[in-house]
């Protein structure tokens, strides 16, 4: 699946998108940010208050417990600062 | 809804005049027409900005945006909607984002501005980073922007 990264989570994992094939075992948005996490100290960085992290699959908000299964793209990002 | 829906993230300015008599021409059905315009402040919070620099997630903010125009147009008697979003790097004063909403009557049409306004900051994928003579830093997300979006659900 693809994944893409916003703003400072961008900035401190230290690229914008990339493709990632996490084992069967992570099924969550919040089990995929632990996942992540575990790759290297940018990734930890990143998700070190994964509270505050917001994630879209497939370009649609959803909660940490949604699950990846089908999805081709997983974005994260700080909470919405817009308008 | 009746009108048309015109939904634009751009680098360049816009005119709002412009903006409001495109949703507007050879119509004699629309008799309010409310436009919002956020402009960048020069300061905040007491500290002097020298630009805003604006990321956004391409494909699902306008996505993000359609929905809740679908959802306004849902809710309120519309005959046209404009939003316009810009990105990149903005100076204090220069535009930011532009809600124009069309009815028949101002309530409507004064109601639904707000309401996609106030999704706009809390749901739309952008982001704010800004520049000071303290340097560069993202934008934090505020409380009272998430309660102003929090009061369209309640009945």
């Amino acid at each position: 699946m693809k994944l893409k990264y916003f703003a400072w989570v961008r900035e401190r994992i230290g690229t914008a998108e990339e493709t990632v094939e996490p084992p069967a075992s992570v099924r969550t948005v919040e089990e995929l940010i632990a996942w992540l996490s575990g790759r290297s100290e940018a990734y930890a960085y990143a998700f070190e208050k994964p509270k505050v992290i917001r994630a879209a699959i497939d370009h649609a908000h959803v909660r940490p417990d949604a699950a990846i299964a089908g999805a081709r793209e997983i974005a994260f990002f700080p909470p919405m600062t817009g308008g | 809804m009746t009108g048309p829906v015109t939904i634009r993230i751009q680098e360049t300015d816009f005119d709002v005049a412009h903006e409001i008599a495109g949703l507007t021409k050879g119509r004699t059905d629309i008799g309010a027409v409310v436009s919002f315009s956020g402009i960048c402040r020069g300061d905040e919070d007491s500290a002097r900005i020298s630009a805003l620099t604006l990321e956004h997630y391409p494909g699902m903010a306008e996505e993000e945006i359609g929905r809740h125009v679908d959802e306004a147009t849902s809710r309120w008697p519309l005959d046209g909607v404009t939003i316009i979003h810009r990105v990149g790097r903005i100076t204090p004063g220069e535009n930011i984002v532009l809600v124009v909403t069309a009815s028949q009557h101002r309530q409507a049409a004064f109601e639904a501005a707000e309401f996609l306004m106030d999704y706009l900051k809390t749901s739309a994928p952008f982001w704010k980073k800004e520049e000071s003579a303290a340097g560069t830093g993202w934008v934090e997300a505020h409380a009272r922007d998430d309660e102003a979006a929090a009061r369209w659900t309640k009945s």
